[in-house]
């Protein structure tokens, strides 16, 4: 039997999909670097170079501001009930491991992660309806007056973070409960012995083991919190005619400024931004880990 | 039931600290579920009963008319297998590349794999909505805005999969195994397809469900390639249907709903897969 080079099987059988990635990431992704340094209306056939007057204008830009200020509200807010509220959910899921209910209490609490996007939405849409939703007529009872949740600026922004929230969490929970298996039982062992409670050992045994992953899932749902858009769509686009107050979010901003304004080179900078700060905040991970395996 | 795993569990479990623990958890999951509930619920209440308050969770007179009137007014079935179409072929694409690259990737050393596999790996960084513009522009270039082609465009590959293969392939498939096969004779293809293949079939199975929920919770980029009813997908459609002048609370939540249960009840049935894969992308790095 002839043999055939060792390389070839291999080299065939990548060709494909490296075919794809070219086409379909890397060259869009450096189209994009491209763009951003033009000035481009789709439609014209000049595209003069502007250096980096694209990003230079955006500095000053009000909408855009306005959409960078937004996002950051809304991915710390995120943040900051993800993080706490999801750590605790697995710490008490993690103490009834093993009873069949701690089934029902995974599954209820990352169903929303899963379910699609539009329709968890809409019903939390109704929920804030400020005249229909039952939130205000249950703030109603503790005597609070009824608020128009979905018309305020800030309220407004509330609403985005109690929605993504709620979807972020189970992820959160998922991945801790995964980190907390992996907490040796020998520790909590040793701290049950010196006489530490269920929660000092929590506190003082899994807490500091957990950091890596905590960082991990900060970063995860900062990340997704700045590409967030069908939640803002959805929760501004109106409701028997009454538009809700839109939540100018970066994706949102930067797909008006592409197809309802056609400036692609503008927008393409404005994609630029937010690869910019997803690139931060995973250099800052990937900082903060090799620091802790250091010390 | 005591899980072998955890020597805590042995300790009897229903204490009234535990069983404190138990209320708290199940009150958190009511919470949880409440919206999707009020949703599904809604959508079988006749219009002075969404008014009502409290809301009742179950409908007093429940009714299909919300239901038949979005089927009448929607092409709702139609979205629905439009999306399947495109989620099935996303799902088959990203299965079928992840586990063809992830095993060449894994299993020989070519000296520029490591870089190919360095780049894929960096492109799973940049998210889709930086580079969505220029890969639209590409596909109204090849004339395939508002196609079936032209939405999988996005998800054809998924570097989570190809990384998730190979992380696979190296640690439980050993090379003694493909060696011996190759000494009996056997080619490089028919070892991947009848050796390799079949052994890969849990971690192929986490990736094809989260490949699938990924093309069903698709929106931004259906969003913008796709032109008219006929070929929204669901989520677009039903985005899309919900900014309605006239459309009223019943049929939007009719509408929600019907596009919730599925993914709701396809989730409940392959929690342990999808669980897998998800908790698979957080052990990443």
């Amino acid at each position: 039997m002839r043999s055939k080079p060792k390389w070839l099987f291999p080299v065939l059988a990548l060709l494909p999909v490296l075919g794809l990635y070219a086409c379909l990431r890397v060259y869009p992704i450096a189209e994009t670097l491209r763009l951003s340094l033009f000035k481009w209306n789709i439609i014209s056939r000049r595209k003069p170079f502007v250096g980096f007057d694209n990003f230079v204008e955006l500095m000053s830009d009000p909408l855009f501001l306005e959409a960078i200020f937004n996002t950051t509200i809304v991915a710390f807010g995120v943040l900051v009930i993800t993080i706490p509220v999801g750590l605790a959910l697995a710490a008490l899921i993690n103490s009834r491991q093993g009873l069949r209910r701690s089934g029902f209490y995974e599954t209820s609490i990352f169903l929303p992660h899963v379910v699609s996007l539009v329709p968890a939405a809409m019903a939390w849409k109704w929920i804030f309806d400020a005249r229909l939703g039952p939130l205000n007529a249950l703030i109603g009872w503790f005597g609070i007056p009824a608020q128009s949740w979905l018309f305020d600026p800030a309220l407004s922004l509330v609403c985005l973070i109690v929605l993504c929230s709620w979807q972020s969490i189970g992820y959160a929970v998922l991945i801790f409960l995964v980190g907390l298996k992996n907490v040796p039982e020998a520790l909590y062992e040793a701290a049950r012995l010196d006489g530490a409670s269920s929660f000092q050992a929590f506190r003082y045994v899994a807490i500091p083991l957990l950091k890596p992953v905590m960082l991990y899932v900060s970063v995860i749902t900062l990340i997704s919190s700045y590409n967030i858009y069908a939640q803002a769509f959805v929760l501004a686009s109106d409701v028997q005619g009454a538009p809700g107050h839109l939540v100018r979010v970066l994706v949102l901003d930067m797909l008006e400024n592409s197809f309802r304004n056609y400036r692609v080179g503008y927008a393409a900078a404005e994609a630029v931004v937010l690869l910019v700060i997803v690139l931060v905040l995973t250099g800052a991970q990937f900082r903060l880990f090799r620091d802790r395996s250091r010390a | 039931m005591s899980d072998p795993d955890h020597p805590s569990s042995d300790v009897d479990r229903n204490t009234p600290a535990g069983l404190a623990i138990d209320v708290v958890l199940f009150a958190v999951g009511l919470m949880m579920l409440l919206p999707l509930v009020f949703l599904i619920s809604n959508a079988f209440k006749t219009p002075p009963e969404l008014l009502a308050w409290p809301p009742t969770i179950i409908p007093d007179r429940p009714t299909l008319e919300n239901i038949l009137g979005v089927l009448h007014e929607t092409p709702l079935l139609r979205w629905i297998g439009n999306t399947l179409i495109f989620a099935g072929i996303s799902t088959a694409s990203i299965v079928s590349t992840s586990a063809i690259a992830g095993y060449v990737l894994g299993k020989f050393d070519l000296p520029w794999f490591p870089a190919v596999f360095g780049v894929i790996i960096a492109t799973s960084v940049v998210p889709f909505e930086v580079y969505m513009i220029p890969l639209y522009l590409n596909v109204q270039a090849a004339g395939l805005l508002n196609t079936l082609p032209g939405l999988l465009v996005g998800y054809l590959v998924m570097s989570f999969g190809i990384f998730l293969v190979r992380q696979y392939v190296t640690t439980s498939i050993p090379d003694e195994l493909l060696e011996a096969a190759r000494v009996d004779g056997a080619g490089e293809g028919w070892i991947f397809l009848r050796i390799v293949l079949p052994l890969m079939r849990g971690p192929l199975g986490a990736l094809a469900v989260l490949a699938f929920f990924q093309a069903w919770t698709a929106f931004a980029w259906p969003l913008v390639v796709t032109a008219n009813k006929d070929t929204y997908t669901l989520e677009v459609g039903l985005a899309l249907f919900q900014t309605g002048f006239t459309v009223d609370i019943g049929h939007l939540s009719a509408a929600a709903a019907l596009a919730l249960v599925p993914s709701a009840l396809f989730f409940s049935l392959m929690r342990r897969n999808f669980v897998r894969g998800v908790a698979g992308t957080g052990l990443k790095e």
